[in-house]
């Protein structure tokens, strides 16, 4: 580790634990570009950080919450989503951001991603996208282009890929994005909007995974995936997200698809007790406010 | 004086070359010096050209480059790389 | 510390165990639970559902048992004493996030409402066939607390208990009911709150700074942390170290998973509940538990009349096993008796606790209904012969 005398730190800095710098990330993945991001967004929108919690699933993108400086749980492959759930229900004043890969959120996790988004849970959801599963050598995602190599279709995929906008979109989200690592700026800008919406929030993250998914496909290194983003990207604010899918080397249609406005689960919920219940009703953003504070530890609540 | 400046930190380096190429004004370029773990990490050659926009450090996988904006003289902070 | 009130239903009941249970969670100060729907269990979460809005917390029914497993994970650690509730299929569903808990070492309660196995076996029918499964089904070396209640009752008042053994250990605690307990309904007491001793969570009082969420401090518990209060913690289900950051050698699993395993062994003693009764000069000794042990009771009372001197033992806790109490019975008597709603489960520690000091005779059942007292009986005979 090197020390370096400036007048200015590099803003992502103050976001990462030092303690575990290095990463174990690739040389030209895209990750760590996205976490930039996600740190600028953070800065931008005025995010109170004690107030915030990430929560990840396994593979190269679920590491992400183990490299910053947040409250940060690192759960089982395809179920962050649930946990993050937990989380909100159990302390609605945070801010809970899930933060995971294609694979993870799904192929396992395919389930629990299209539930939260019907339920419209308050997460913002960062799905960063490299087409693969790369942590475990390069199988086949439920997100990999037709015909590609990998290591569990050597002669080529042929399961048409999931167009994951469009699915999340219909499932229900409110804030459905998309941008490649090369959309530095969007991304941190749609992380931000995200940050001002309530309810289920899906920002897809096309990114390289040089060693497995462009290596075996002859598709270049990690520089040469970013020219092709920026080459072959057209932003399409708004467009349908039904004409959105990818194919290996063509076309990727980015931009913001969705931002509409539905009651989040707990507005829902209240509504719902409150007219049933009328008074007898019993908020639970009371308790949990009590207890999270540790100052319900040692006395009775209430 | 440069509108900006651009700070490397040598060590943490992949020479995955995003800086070098999406430098709006073209101010790095890999250098031919290594560091520890054998990669090439970028070098200033045109510093009169950095605008401090800070798309390097953007672009940065390995939060190992980032430009600032230079400014009036502030107090020196040291931070580990 | 006492129950806080607002979740206690004193008073005299009417209720079978599913919906004691529910009460006895509430009481423990149970403010979540996620569900989802599996005979003969899923009434405990229905009566939370209904309790909750007016005792204030969150209960949500998930979209699979997979989702309901983790959810009140992520609810433990945004503050609440949490659970879920499920049986034999949905328990097997539950094992990965069981060893996560472990794992993570996150206070929880799983409720098992055991019934006919394997597969979808007889949702309606009560089993106990889930006893090994409920210590040894997740993957990896850990420890787990289990209990047994065999009455509506014990299923209001072993849930507390339940609760409290998860926040002192910080390990998921099983709660095996059966089908019988579950949908038999007796006279349940609910005492006034004040009279409820409830385990809080062991927070940390330690400044951000100094906080490591796995660090011991000579205690083999660590205190935790809950998120959003700063201080930015990070939990992992990789092997880590006290920072909580994951360190994958051989040096820091030996140490993390032998501490998992020695916080709950060192303590066993500590944590056995059982009934014992008339071993001190016992030809056989009955070993049984959960619904079982009623019908054993009339067994052991039947060879009683008969001229027999029949003891009991019956577990409350049944995991960790209470090795030490069996084999210090096996020093002095002739035969252990283990009737069980199962093919071979419990019997199997009987047997190896008692180091073939005494002789152990299985009366199993496949499940579906109960024993026979006779059936218990004569095994009773069969072992002072």
């Amino acid at each position: 580790m090197s020390t370096l005398i400036s007048p200015v730190i590099n803003p992502v800095e103050p976001f990462l634990r030092d303690d575990r710098m290095p990463h174990i990330w690739c040389p030209g993945c895209g990750i760590g570009t996205t976490v930039n991001c996600f740190a600028r967004a953070l800065i931008e929108s005025k995010i109170d950080l004690n107030s915030l919690a990430i929560v990840s699933g396994i593979g190269c993108t679920g590491r992400v919450a183990g490299y910053v400086k947040l409250d940060s749980f690192h759960t089982t492959h395809g179920r962050a989503i649930p946990f993050a759930t937990g989380l909100k229900l159990a302390n609605p004043k945070l801010n809970v951001v899930v933060y995971s890969g294609d694979g993870d959120l799904s192929a396992i996790g395919g389930n629990h991603l299209i539930h939260a988004a019907r339920r419209n849970i308050d997460l913002k959801v960062i799905c960063v996208n490299n087409l693969i599963y790369a942590m475990t050598g390069g199988q086949t995602a439920p997100t990999t282009p037709d015909h590609a190599i990998t290591s569990t279709s050597p002669y080529g995929t042929f399961e048409p890929a999931f167009n994951l906008p469009h699915l999340v979109e219909a499932s229900g989200a409110v804030y459905v994005a998309r941008w490649t690592t090369f959309h530095v700026r969007q991304l941190a800008r749609s992380i931000s909007e995200a940050f001002q919406k309530k309810g289920f929030s899906f920002i897809e993250v096309i990114s390289p995974c040089p060693t497995l998914y462009q290596r075996r496909n002859k598709l270049g290194d990690g520089l040469d995936t970013m020219k092709y983003y920026k080459e072959k990207s057209k932003t399409k604010n708004g467009a349908p997200t039904s004409e959105v899918g990818l194919t290996m080397s063509g076309e990727i249609i980015v931009g913001k698809f969705v931002d509409r406005d539905r009651p989040d689960y707990s507005e829902l919920l209240k509504a719902q007790m409150q007219a049933s219940l009328g008074d007898r009703y019993v908020d639970y953003e009371t308790c949990a406010t009590e207890y999270g504070d540790g100052g319900c530890a040692e006395d009775s609540c209430h | 004086m440069a509108k900006g400046r651009v700070a490397i930190v040598v060590e943490r380096c992949k020479a995955c070359g995003f800086c070098v190429e999406f430098c709006p004004t073209k101010v790095l370029e890999l250098s031919s010096a290594f560091n520890s773990k054998g990669y090439h990490p970028p070098h200033v050659v045109a510093p009169e050209k950095c605008s401090g926009c800070d798309l390097c450090g953007m672009y940065c996988p390995d939060f190992a480059i980032y430009g600032y904006r230079n400014q009036e003289p502030k107090p020196e902070v040291k931070n580990e790389g | 510390m006492k129950a806080d009130p607002h979740g206690v239903l004193t008073g005299t009941h009417f209720m079978d165990g599913d919906h004691a249970c529910c009460e006895g969670a509430l009481a423990a100060g149970a403010r979540f639970a996620s569900g989802y729907p599996i005979t003969p269990s899923t009434e405990v979460v229905e009566r939370f559902a209904q309790r909750v809005p007016t005792v204030g917390g969150s209960f949500i029914q998930m979209e699979d048992e997979l989702a309901a497993s983790i959810t009140l994970q992520g609810a433990v650690w945004g503050g609440a004493k949490a659970f879920t509730v499920t049986s034999g299929p949905g328990f097997s569903l539950m094992m990965e996030h069981i060893g996560y808990a472990a794992m993570t070492e996150t206070p929880c309660v799983f409720v098992d409402v055991q019934r006919g196995g394997p597969s979808t076996g007889l949702p309606t029918l009560p089993a106990q066939s889930d006893m090994m499964q409920a210590r040894w089904g997740s993957h990896g070396d850990y420890e787990i607390i289990a209990l047994c209640p065999n009455s509506p009752q014990e299923c209001f008042d072993l849930t507390i208990k339940a609760f409290n053994l998860a926040e002192e250990f910080r390990v998921p605690v099983m709660f095996m009911m059966d089908e019988v307990v579950g949908h038999m309904t007796e006279k349940v007491v609910i005492p006034p709150a004040d009279e409820i001793e409830v385990t809080p969570r062991k927070h940390t009082r330690k400044s951000v700074d100094e906080f490591l969420p796995y660090a011991t401090n000579g205690d083999q518990v660590p205190e935790m942390a809950h998120a959003g209060e700063g201080y930015r913690f990070h939990v992992t289900g990789l092997t880590h170290d006290e920072r909580g950051y994951p360190n994958m050698t051989p040096a820091t699993q030996q140490k993390l998973v032998n501490r998992l395993l020695s916080k709950v062994r060192n303590a066993a003693d500590r944590i056995a509940l059982y009934e014992e009764e008339a071993t001190a000069d016992a030809d056989v000794v009955v070993v049984s538990y959960g619904i079982t042990s009623r019908v054993a009771q009339r067994a052991i009372d039947m060879a009683r009349d008969r001229g027999l001197k029949v003891g009991k033992l019956r577990l409350i806790t049944v995991w960790p096993f209470p090795e030490n109490k069996i084999r210090a019975l096996a020093a002095r008597t002739k035969a252990f008796v283990v009737p069980e709603l199962n093919l071979g489960q419990m019997v199997r520690e009987v047997e190896r606790a008692s180091g073939g000091k005494a002789r152990t005779i299985h009366v199993p059942h496949a499940g579906g209904s109960v024993h026979r007292p006779e059936d218990i009986l004569a095994a009773i005979q069969e072992a002072v012969r």
